[in-house]
């Protein structure tokens, strides 16, 4: 057993004394809070302050065509950029990427010529320095395609693997940031030393690789500690006051971010974890609400300054320059009490402090059991700023089992500190079934891409012929998708481990491998259309499908009918099953997400027409949703179809993004509050798993499209996060126009 | 047919079959918040005698128009919807004219109540007789429009009289049970104050009158009427302005507990 500080020693005693076990800490220690939000604070003056430089940094960032500076000559590593500011007298919690606000860093180990273009795009050169230092060394990307074999590469190619992280970091990973706080690098470090003895004997494969992370973790948890000290902070020891709780939970997590620049890397769950020590200085008198309060706000002010150097490509796949630095808030503990505390409404209060925003990307854990006055809040958040999602937390710990979990990503459960995830991106699924209705040739190129398809000779599509192809196309793109994976992770253990995040995760941790499929809902309606309708199949002189002719009404998606809900639900746990059959690197359990994230105008345009009636480059629906104006009884009808998806066969989440209007939300404010809370209570006592909620009018999207300098901090919420809408590309701000508003009146 | 501009008259007793088990549709919407208290189902019936001037669904006054649909069906999907409806929502039959359609009305409501399911009426109270009597007894609120209260101008605006509507009200009066009044303000039709004030005086002992809700007028519905080739007689009346809503729910104050503009 290890001796703490005197300071920690004032908490209840638990195992966490004994090991690491954020979870027992917190459960003992929390104080749950039933009130409503009347106790909080506005923002600071030091706070206002440091806002408006960011405000004007985000203006510069934007009129520099999304990238203020670069630095061209640092490979950015936990230690690699000294102390920054934004200004150094105003901030409380401080901290930077680099040494300047929104200047971007290399990180190149991902995948350096994607790192390289990105430099080039914004007109600078990666010195030559850097430049030599790839001439001798293999990154992440280079060693995947010296493994890819054809066949995935012609998936990739093709556009029936999407997204892969094969060229840059996979993110995904959330390493348990609160560790720093309540154990301090000294102890973690032991421990991990610890760990590392007890891999011994027989030396497999599995032990020497565990050998080598675990000396990795040690070394990031050293380079934390001097990155620490270049700010004046002894991370040594456990945090011993609120703020610097935050502070050193915040130094965790900046690590990380200065290593990797994964898609997305979450926070986690760390709110009612800090609230512990905001109420024992607010007990003691040492610090007001409005400190309290500060220290939030500035934290979260800097997670919204995360930057990553991203290509122009990446930016255009995701709708912008998302960082998903995703902080789940809310949900209950399996003993019944609720985790909400004082400072689960002080981080949703930053929405007003500081105004709307897509990061951090708040997503709050809904349980029937909330508090009521938290739920009536959360309603209010949302119909105000459109800025945060809800996830079904009855349904994720009775499927997954934890109650201390965070969101990676966008909706995906990961226990903290004892699971990860590998992002595993997505296949696109529509294109999969025009595989089966064009004997295994991609519909554009009319590339061969899978064997044993018969040709569909008769102008009219019949369902048996067309399943049992589509059957056979999914399982071997199942097939190709998971050795593709495996060779990606092993690839990014090997070339970019995330030794910063996994010093904050448990030596030997349980994996989940993340797949993914887009386009459900087009899948859905087609193989509706074949059955209940007709749908004529247009063929080019080589045979291959342009466009379908739909005769006849057929039972679409999203209109809470069993017909073609059955329909979705059923590929879905057919696909599952199949990925489920084979073997995952490391052993990773298989799950998989019905998720876009904001690709689905990219999917779209590089699909043919499908047997709905879509036309080709048309966009898909984001995540889970029903097709476009397709959804025609209402709000209810249309969540109640998604919230038939099986959760135990999509465990890596299942995205719906719902936009209505505030007058049909309700007439008055308070209305409009309990009308949001009722919808989300039966809607998640449907288990489904996931909600976007915006409150929004067409008028003003439409506004922000025309007037974008007038709404710089316009949120809206996507598929599985928020974005700032006028940073979206014009094509993408009119499909989201373009979505279905619920708005009768 | 349409003849100048406007829905001829139609013959309606046949929409009223009791041996149905159909009901002549317009639409529903699943998520209603604006047609009684909470989340609520809202059918929309089809055939309205009613010509309001200001109609915003005049494609559900056709009485032969819409669709049918099974009684089951509409139960089975209202009970898909429970969830949502908690303590307070629940169905509301809206229109059209509901009361065209009693008797079959009159089962779907039992049949909703047999669910646990609250039934709410949304009725411009075109008919009075022993079926309407019998509907309005399933019927748990029972949200009358009443168009305007003096006769003359509830002919212009409509193009029939409003004694039923009365007469409606008094038999709801009757039975305790309680009443939602509605009232769409027309700018210059019906927003004219001393016949605000007739209304208030007429109504202000009725017990089962919880709550008065004011409709502003909208022009939201003026692309129905040009696609079904009629004419739309208000395109100069301005939906009315906050001043105008105030003066109206000023005056329902002075004789009702509870006025909202809706």
């Amino acid at each position: 057993m290890l001796k703490l500080s005197q300071e920690v020693l004032e908490f209840r005693e638990g195992t966490w004394n004994r090991k690491i076990d954020v979870r027992d800490f917190v459960t003992l220690n929390v104080r749950p809070y039933y009130g409503d939000d009347s106790f909080l604070a506005g923002a600071t003056e030091r706070t206002k302050e440091l806002w408006q430089i960011c405000l004007a940094a985000m203006k510069e960032e934007r009129e520099r065509n999304g990238c203020r500076a670069i630095d061209t000559e640092t490979i950015s590593g936990i230690t690699s950029h000294g102390p920054g500011y934004i200004n150094k007298d105003l901030e409380v919690i401080v901290g930077l990427q680099t040494n300047e606000l929104l200047k971007r860093a290399m990180k190149p180990f991902g995948g350096f010529r994607v790192v390289e273009g990105a430099v080039a795009e914004k007109g600078q050169q990666v010195t030559q320095r850097v430049k030599e230092i790839f001439d001798y060394t293999k990154d992440h990307n280079n060693a995947v395609f010296a493994a890819y074999d054809d066949e995935i590469r012609s998936y990739r190619s093709n556009g029936i693997l999407t997204g892969l992280p094969d060229n840059y970091a996979r993110g995904r990973i959330i390493g348990d940031y609160r560790r720093l706080a309540l154990y301090g690098i000294d102890r973690l470090i032991e421990l991990k030393e610890e760990d590392k003895r007890l891999v011994d004997g027989e030396m497999t494969e599995h032990k020497i690789r565990l050998r080598e992370e675990i000396t990795d973790q040690i070394i990031a948890l050293k380079d934390i500690k001097k990155m620490g000290a270049m700010y004046g902070l002894d991370l040594a020891r456990p945090a011993q006051n609120a703020r610097e709780a935050v502070q050193w939970v915040y130094m965790a997590y900046l690590a990380a971010v200065k290593e990797q620049d994964g898609a997305a890397m979450s926070l986690g769950n760390v709110s009612s974890f800090l609230d512990i020590y905001i109420e024992r200085d607010l007990n003691e008198g040492l610090i007001t609400e409005e400190e309290a309060q500060e220290f939030i706000d500035q934290f979260v002010m800097k997670l919204r300054m995360v930057r990553h150097l991203r290509p122009e490509a990446y930016d255009e796949i995701f709708g912008g320059d998302p960082t998903w630095v995703t902080e789940a808030i809310g949900g209950q503990f399996q003993d019944g009490r609720t985790k909400v505390t004082k400072t689960s409404f002080r981080f949703l209060q930053t929405l007003y402090n500081l105004g709307a925003s897509p990061e951090p990307n708040l997503t709050v854990l809904w349980s029937q059991d909330l508090p009521e006055g938290f739920k009536k809040f959360c309603a209010q958040v949302s119909i105000d700023t459109s800025s945060i999602q809800y996830e079904n937390d009855d349904l994720m710990r009775l499927v997954r089992g934890s109650d201390d979990y965070g969101i990676a990503c966008c909706v995906s459960y990961q226990e903290l500190g004892k699971r990860i995830q590998f992002f595993g991106a997505r296949v696109n699924l529509p294109k999969t079934l025009l595989m089966a209705l064009n004997n295994g040739r991609e519909e554009n190129s009319g590339q061969p891409l899978l064997e044993g398809i018969p040709s569909l000779e008769s102008d009219y599509l019949d369902y048996e012929e067309v399943m049992s192809n589509f059957k056979k196309s999914m399982v071997e793109v199942a097939r190709v998708y998971s050795k593709t994976m495996n060779i990606i992770h092993y690839m990014h253990d090997k070339y970019y481990y995330e030794k910063a995040q996994l010093a904050f995760v448990d030596s030997d941790p349980g994996i989940d491998m993340a797949y993914g499929i887009a386009g459900i809902s087009i899948i859905a309606d087609s193989l509706s259309a074949i059955k209940y309708g007709k749908v004529k199949a247009i063929r080019n002189e080589e045979g291959l499908t342009v466009d379908f002719k739909v005769e006849g009404e057929y039972p679409k998606f999203g209109n809470d009918d069993e017909r073609v809900d059955s329909i979705a639900r059923d590929i879905t746990k057919f696909f599952s099953q199949e990925l489920a059959k084979h073997k995952c690197y490391k052993n990773a359990f298989s799950t998989l997400s019905l998720l876009t994230i904001t690709s689905n105008v990219m999917y779209g345009k590089k699909t043919g027409a499908t047997p709905d009636g879509r036309k080709a480059g048309e966009a898909f629906a984001p995540g889970a949703n029903p097709m476009h104006g397709r959804d025609e009884h209402g709000a209810i009808a249309s969540l109640n179809s998604v919230a038939k998806l099986d959760y135990r066969d999509a465990q890596d989440g299942i995205s719906n993004t719902f936009s209505i209007v505030p007058k049909s939300l309700g007439s008055d404010r308070e209305g409009q509050m309990e009308n949001l809370v009722g919808l989300l209570d039966a809607y998640f006592g449907l288990n489904a798993h996931h909600l976007n909620v915006n409150v929004l009018n067409r008028e003003t999207l439409m506004d922000a499209y025309e007037h974008p300098e007038n709404y710089p901090q316009l949120t809206i919420r996507v598929s599985g996060y928020a974005v700032n809408f006028i940073r979206l590309s014009k094509a993408h701000q009119l499909e989201v126009i373009a979505r279905t508003f619920h708005e009768r009146m | 047919m349409i003849k100048d501009g406007s829905l001829v008259k139609q013959e309606v007793a046949q929409l009223n079959a009791p041996d149905s088990e159909q009901l002549r549709v317009h639409s529903i919407e699943s998520f209603g918040t604006h047609d009684g208290p909470g989340i609520r189902m809202v059918v929309f019936v089809q055939g309205c005698q009613f010509r309001c001037l200001y109609c915003a669904n005049p494609d559900t006054m056709d009485v032969k128009g819409g669709h049918f649909l099974d009684l089951d069906e509409i139960v089975a999907r209202a009970v898909k919807q429970k969830p949502y409806f908690r303590d307070k929502g629940g169905v509301t039959v809206s229109g059209g004219e509901p009361l065209l359609q009693r008797a079959i009305l009159k089962k779907l409501f039992d049949r909703l109540h047999d669910e646990n399911i609250n039934t709410v009426l949304d009725s411009n109270g075109r008919v009075i007789d022993q079926q309407a009597k019998d509907l309005l007894d399933v019927t748990d609120l029972l949200m009358l429009d009443v168009k305007h209260f003096n006769n003359e101008w509830h002919k212009k605006l409509t193009g029939l009289s409003n004694v039923s509507t009365f007469k409606i009200a008094e038999y709801r009066e009757s039975t305790g049970k309680p009443m939602w009044l509605r009232y769409v303000l027309v700018p210059g039709w019906s927003d004219q104050e001393e016949h605000l004030h007739e209304l208030g005086r007429h109504f202000k002992d009725y017990k089962s009158i919880e709550r008065v809700e004011i409709l502003p007028y909208h022009q939201l519905g003026v692309h129905k009427w040009e696609a079904l080739g009629m004419e739309y007689k208000l395109k100069d009346v301005s939906p009315p302005n906050a001043e105008t809503l105030e003066n109206a729910a000023s005056i329902f104050r002075k004789y009702f507990r509870e006025v909202r503009v809706n």
